[in-house]
């Protein structure tokens, strides 16, 4: 069976610096995985190479089989795999509503409008007209994810959700992943957060400087086997 | 009394082709962060475009833009396709010196095609038509129109950026370029379609330029610094301040020249400076930086 | 394990020796050559002493400034006053011309140094413009159409034509080896390390304690003392001044940042190779009018886009070269 992403022997580097060795991965269809690892572990990195903002060989990234690694990003996301991107990076001199059109801009059909995206988060509704820098950082995250959803991704990845957000936001941020899974979508959430990870996902990757240390189904995993992996102790 | 007024009045209607002068400019500084040399040899070029249609087709100086505007678009778009683009993202001296050496290179293959001789566009009665509005006071009918398409493409400008797909994109990727590629915007393709627009823009003063004086090869870097001062009087990033900004300038230089004509000039430059020195973010700076 | 930091390179060693023929060569130029041929190499020195002002500035402060011709015309007015008005000596009038000129960009920086990036290059030009314009209106120095200097004070630089021609030229070659060992010596010197460290990362090194502000201000203001000086010593060679000759963007900009920039910009030795490259063009496209500006111009862009580190930045890191070594290597020594 094809899966619907992989990737082979992947690489990448920034300059002189190795970010990632060799990373095998794979992703079928409506599932959701976590990768989690400690700061600098490459996560965000094999995020980013995925949507084609770092280079990598074309064959070390499939999807659905088709080599599409070190493509250009706005191909990639015009083939459905879209990022909500680590720090949110909204655009701050647009509205959430401005936000949420730009990821449409690739016109891709799908599920996803600005009405499916307001009753998932309503409160982005009530603050439509209002500019990304008075937001709280929740309703940031939350216009975040939506900008990613109105690209009607197959695929969503996400890097650090819960990146400085206190818990109860957090609570309410990953209560939106199951209306997004029964799109159909399959999702990769990136966390430092094992639990918050473990909770939502159905196979967890752990990074540690640039390899992949572990991999399996959450119940299969005991605390000891996640340590050594993320810490390397 | 009236002097006053006239003079006030005639710099604002001055200040409405300073506004044409600097809008592309700002535009494509908000854009994408590029300040751009050649701006005022691409004015020139403008003019002397609509110089060749009016000789080659007959038709009047006002009508040229019909052929002036899309021309100027080509150029904009190939421009910073083929070349511009590849100054970005490294530092500011690539942009700097490359369109430095654009001024000089576009200002001598017009010295080259056109010869150094000064050159106007007629366009009759219209040109000194005026509207008497009292005793010593009155409005030409000609500047008014400056003005007028001034406001106009200000406020098209402003639309198309606020109200467009593609204007969102345009605010979007000045923002955060990377981000925006991640959602399937092409910045080479957008940031060519921005100095486009900009060159559009550009006909309108090119051609109102060639009407209103004498234009030659060389006039360019003159109007490059005009642009520059509205827009920095203006403020960087706001349209209408870049408007309020030439109007600054037009009025300083008028009062100027009124007190002595070799002042024109240095009073404009006079009043840049002293907005410089005491607002240094401009008269209406954008909220969000 | 041991280190030692070290400055010269054999290329510096190597170069240090090709230097005396070619200073002798020099020294020795006007009495084996008629004057067409000190002309041609004083306006070389004085290039060359100009584009290492521009790359002090643009290539290591980062003020990109397309506004130096302020300064050159101020020398050249201010010599014009000196002597005119004051009565100074010519020789003695250049190095008050280019302290004139330091003295008036002092307050001019505080003006400018409120512009960033791009916009610090056109606000200089917006102020030469001042300058120029002002200048055209003080009549006592000819106004808008200029002067010449009085006979008198010609011949007070030397009584004869010859002797007048050997003076300029000697001074002109001066001025040449000065400017750059100015740029040299003020690389080696704590401000260059400071400089070094705000060309390749302005906000790291003011955490670290450089003083942008200050240090940027020392250069911009060696490099209106130098574009001072070199503008008196050039309106000395001509002898006639006019505010747009004076001012010219066109001969004392851009001419000069093409220099810089095709020969290697943030390079002592990129000016240097870039005059020559400059004057080889020039006299082989003598006869082609505003062709030669537009090839010009284009070589410029080619350079700046495909090889930014100018002609000599390829040379030298093809074979490793550095014949004014200013920073300082690391090389590891043997254990003992």
């Amino acid at each position: 069976m094809t899966a619907l992403l992989e990737t082979q022997a992947l690489e990448a580097r920034y300059g002189d610096f190795q970010a990632l060795f060799g990373i095998d991965l794979a992703l079928q269809d409506g599932e959701t995985v976590a990768i989690i690892g400690a700061n600098g572990a490459g996560k965000s990195t094999l995020l980013r190479t995925i949507c084609g903002l770092n280079a990598a060989a074309p064959e070390a990234v499939r999807h659905r089989g088709q080599a599409i690694g070190g493509a250009a990003p706005e191909a990639i996301v015009a083939r459905g795999i879209a990022l909500v991107p680590e720090g949110r990076r909204l655009f701050l001199s647009l509205t959430v509503e401005e936000n949420l059109l730009m990821g449409a801009y690739a016109k891709r059909p799908g599920p996803w409008t600005l009405q499916r995206v307001y009753r998932l988060f309503p409160v982005l509704e009530e603050r439509r007209r209002v500019s990304g820098i008075q937001l709280s950082g929740g309703q940031q995250q939350m216009v975040a994810i939506g900008r990613a959803l109105m690209a009607n991704p197959e695929i969503l990845l996400c890097d650090e959700l819960s990146l400085g957000l206190a818990p109860i936001i957090i609570r309410d941020v990953y209560a939106a992943l199951p209306a997004i899974k029964a799109e159909g979508t399959a999702v990769v959430v990136v966390e430092q957060d094992i639990n918050q990870a473990l909770a939502v996902a159905g196979r967890v990757y752990c990074l540690m400087a640039g390899r992949v240390t572990l991999q399996g189904r959450p119940e299969e995993l005991d605390r000891e086997r996640i340590r050594a992996a993320y810490f390397g102790v | 009394m009236t002097g006053a007024i006239d003079t006030i009045l005639q710099g604002t209607l001055l200040g409405g082709l300073y506004a044409l002068f600097a809008a592309g400019l700002s535009l494509i500084f908000g854009v994408m962060r590029l300040v751009n040399i050649a701006h005022g040899d691409l004015i020139v070029l403008a003019a002397y475009t609509a110089f060749l249609a009016v000789q080659l087709t007959g038709i009047d100086p006002l009508s040229s833009l019909i052929i002036v505007v899309p021309v100027m678009f080509v150029i904009g778009y190939a421009l910073q396709r083929g070349l511009l683009n590849a100054t970005l993202g490294r530092g500011i001296l690539p942009p700097l010196l490359v369109t430095f050496g654009l001024s000089i290179i576009i200002q001598n293959a017009l010295l080259q095609g056109f010869s150094a001789d000064s050159r106007k566009l007629l366009l009759g009665p219209f040109e000194t038509a005026s509207i008497p509005l009292g005793p010593d006071l009155a409005i030409g009918w000609f500047p008014l129109l400056i003005f007028a398409t001034a406001v106009v493409v200000i406020a098209a400008l402003q639309a198309l950026l606020h109200r467009t797909r593609i204007g969102r994109a345009f605010r979007a990727v000045s923002d955060d370029p990377e981000t925006a590629r991640l959602y399937g915007v092409d910045h080479r393709h957008l940031f060519a379609m921005a100095m486009g627009v900009a060159l559009a823009v550009v006909s309108f003063a090119g051609v109102f330029l060639a009407i209103r004086t004498n234009f030659d090869p060389a006039i360019g870097p003159a109007r490059l610094l005009f642009a520059f001062e509205a827009v920095i009087i203006g403020g960087l990033g706001s349209l209408w301040g870049t408007l309020a900004g030439g109007v600054i300038l037009g009025i300083a230089q008028t009062v100027g020249a009124k007190i002595d004509p070799a002042w024109q000039l240095l009073a404009g430059h006079i009043a840049f400076l002293l907005v410089l020195i005491f607002r240094p973010r401009g008269l209406f700076p954008r909220a969000v930086d | 394990m041991t280190y030692r930091i070290e400055r010269a390179t054999r290329a510096s060693r190597i170069g240090l020796w090709l230097l005396l023929p070619i200073l002798g060569a020099l020294l020795s130029l006007p009495y084996w050559t008629g004057s067409a041929d000190m002309r041609l190499v004083v306006e070389m020195a004085y290039f060359l002493a100009l584009a290492q002002m521009w790359n002090l500035l643009a290539g290591y402060a980062g003020l990109v400034s397309v506004g130096q011709q302020a300064y050159i015309g101020l020398g050249g007015y201010a010599l014009f006053a000196l002597t005119i008005l004051a009565g100074v000596p010519p020789l003695a009038a250049l190095p008050l011309a280019g302290l004139a000129a330091a003295l008036i960009a002092l307050p001019t920086a505080f003006v400018v140094f409120r512009l960033r990036g791009a916009y610090f290059a056109i606000g200089t030009w917006v102020v030469a413009e001042v300058f120029r314009l002002v200048l055209a209106q003080v009549t006592a120095l000819g106004g808008g159409t200029g002067m010449s200097l009085p006979i008198g004070i010609v011949r007070a630089v030397a009584e004869s034509r010859d002797g007048r021609e050997l003076v300029i030229y000697y001074t002109g070659i001066a001025i040449a080896i000065g400017a750059v060992a100015l740029v040299f010596l003020l690389l080696r010197s704590r401000h260059g390390l400071a400089l070094t460290a705000i060309r390749d990362a302005e906000g790291a090194a003011e955490s670290l304690g450089v003083d942008n502000f200050r240090t940027k201000l020392w250069v911009y203001l060696v490099a209106a003392f130098g574009g001072g000086m070199i503008g008196a010593l050039i309106f000395l060679q001509k002898i006639r001044i006019s505010p747009d000759a004076a001012f010219s963007v066109g001969d004392w900009t851009a001419n000069v940042i093409f220099i810089v920039v095709i020969g290697g910009i943030g390079r002592i030795e990129g000016p240097i190779v870039g005059t020559l490259v400059f004057f080889a063009l020039r006299s082989l496209l003598a006869d082609f009018g505003a062709w030669y500006m537009i090839i010009l111009g284009a070589v410029a862009v080619v350079v700046m886009l495909k090889a930014p580190q100018g002609l000599w930045g390829l040379v030298a890191e093809r074979f490793d070269l550095d014949f004014f070594p200013v920073r300082r290597r690391v090389r590891r020594l043997p254990e003992a």
